[in-house]
């Protein structure tokens, strides 16, 4: 690990409308490094994945990337910079098959490891369905999917946006069993992440927001369950 | 005989109003933008031949070498400059905007020709005919005008559904937020997707310039034909449309010879006919 942050964000703010749903965030995530983000049910940990991926409007120099302002660059330019995300809820393209899905992941053609037949290999269900229509798989492969066409992209952080949500535990264990295999060719991750003990045991370090302020980071592992929760519930 | 040889003339006519219907389904599909201002582009993309051909002195046909991409190149910068404003989660905003359009394009067209008819002279061409059987004769130029019709509806679901360009096209349409992601700049996209949108305009323009005298204030007319053919046919389905042209064709021409003045009435029934019994239209595209 370097000591430069690869990403960072310096007093964030963002508005949806008339609401501000974050007020000056900073925070930052080392090369390599896994950043688990956790936070109650509208304490802006998704405002903060689209901000730092400029589907949100904000100021330049709010957030940088590999020592570079962004954060009024529009998202389509953001991904060719290496940032890409597992959006909440998948959110697959209804209209591409499994394949084509993929394909586009690949869309801004940046050189390294992943490419169709490696998205296979991590998940050999896929190859057996690639020409269906991505509507037609199971909640699991189309996360699945949707993980495979960020790895497309073959980027270096990637931002993991409430993977286990809506999936069945035995689905949710399998995917964060490939996760070593995903970011382990040093690539660096954020993950949000409801469940509290999941996210602190996948990662380095963890981010806590309250109501669109950073209530608690640490070092995942240094963190006690009483810090946790009072940063959670701010109780 | 005379039936038969009005419903042959009814579907090669069919092929010109797919041509009229093809843009707008595109446009719609992919970007969800209903585009008024449709016919008065064809007719403009007509005047653009007239002059070209004026000018030049080149066939007709020949001006869409120069034709087609002076309307892709408007058709880019009038999505990219105007259209792209207006879209968002309101439907309304570029409803105005092309009618606004349109009525510029109207008035923009008399003050430089004025409101007398025009027509293009194809030469030979356009009187050639190919008997096929006792008192039915098929014209070269109509004919010319459904094969490249089918052709056009053949290319643009092959762009549709096995080229990049495609992919940017749907993914793009079914979700401009995720899109961007990918990296792909959804205000480009839509400006390649009118850009498409106003060749196959220019195509209909140049083919309604030789086929039939126009004027100025011809546009709206073959917007509803236009129309018409897409609803028939089904929201998003472009061999639909296709064949919605051809309906629409056909009903006029036995309209028309049940009673001349019956021709564009009994366009409009089957379509409303179509409209009553099945509203999504003949074939809608399937969603997933």
């Amino acid at each position: 690990m370097s000591d430069a942050p690869l990403l960072e964000t310096h007093n964030l703010i963002s508005w949806y409308g008339d609401f501000q749903a974050l007020f000056g965030i900073d925070f930052h995530v080392m090369p390599g490094e896994v950043v688990a983000v956790i936070g109650a049910n509208g304490a802006g940990k998704s405002t903060l994945i689209n901000s730092i991926a400029g589907l949100l409007p904000g100021e330049a120099g709010s957030v940088r990337f590999a020592g570079q302002s962004i954060g009024d660059w529009p998202a389509h330019r953001i991904a060719y910079l290496g940032i890409t995300i597992v959006p909440e809820g998948r959110q697959l393209f209804p209209s591409l098959s499994t394949e084509e899905n993929l394909i586009i992941g690949g869309q801004t053609a940046r050189p390294g490891p992943w490419n169709l037949a490696a998205v296979y290999d991590l998940f050999p269900v896929l190859a057996e369905r690639r020409h269906q229509p991505s509507t037609s798989l199971s909640g699991g492969q189309q996360q699945m999917v949707a993980i495979g066409r960020a790895l497309m992209s073959n980027p270096d952080i990637i931002l993991f946006d409430e993977i286990s949500l809506g999936l069945a535990p035995i689905i949710i264990n399998d995917i964060y069993a490939a996760l070593p295999r995903i970011i382990g060719e040093g690539m660096s991750a954020v993950i949000v992440e409801q469940d509290i003990s999941r996210a602190l045991k996948v990662s380095d370090r963890a981010c806590c927001l309250q109501e669109g302020r950073v209530s608690l980071e640490g070092i995942s592992a240094e963190l006690s369950r009483d810090a946790v929760n009072q940063a959670y519930f701010g109780i | 005989m005379e039936w038969v040889n009005a419903i042959i003339q009814g579907i090669l006519l069919g092929g010109l109003y797919a041509l009229f219907a093809a843009g707008l389904s595109l446009i719609f599909g992919v970007m969800r933008l209903v585009n008024v201002a449709h016919g008065d582009l064809i007719v403009m993309a007509a005047f653009l031949a007239l002059v070209v051909t004026q000018t030049l002195g080149i066939h007709p046909l020949a001006t869409l070498m120069i034709v087609i991409p002076v309307m892709a190149g408007i058709g880019y910068a009038l999505q990219r400059g105007i259209l792209n404003r207006t879209l968002g989660d309101d439907i309304l905003p570029p409803l105005l905007v092309t009618f606004g359009l349109s009525v510029i394009l109207q008035n923009g067209l008399l003050e430089i020709f004025s409101a007398d008819n025009q027509k293009m002279n194809a030469g030979a061409i356009e009187i050639m005919s190919i008997p096929v059987a006792d008192k039915i004769n098929i014209g070269v130029m109509p004919l010319i005008v459904f094969g490249v019709a089918v052709a056009v509806i053949a290319g643009l679901q092959w762009v549709f559904y096995r080229t990049a360009l495609g992919r940017a096209f749907r993914a793009t349409s079914d979700n401009q937020s995720i899109a961007q992601l990918m990296g792909l700049n959804n205000k480009h996209i839509f400006g390649l997707a009118m850009a498409l949108a106003l060749v196959v305009v220019a195509l209909a323009g140049v083919f309604l310039g030789v086929r039939t005298s126009f004027d100025p204030s011809v546009g709206p007319g073959r917007l509803i034909f236009g129309f018409e053919a897409v609803i028939i046919g089904g929201l998003g389905n472009l061999w639909g449309t296709l064949i919605g042209g051809i309906i629409l064709g056909v009903s006029q021409n036995i309209g028309a010879q049940i009673n001349p003045g019956w021709q564009l009435l009994a366009g409009h029934i089957s379509f409303l006919v179509v409209l009553a019994f099945r509203p999504r239209g003949l074939f809608p595209r399937i969603e997933g």
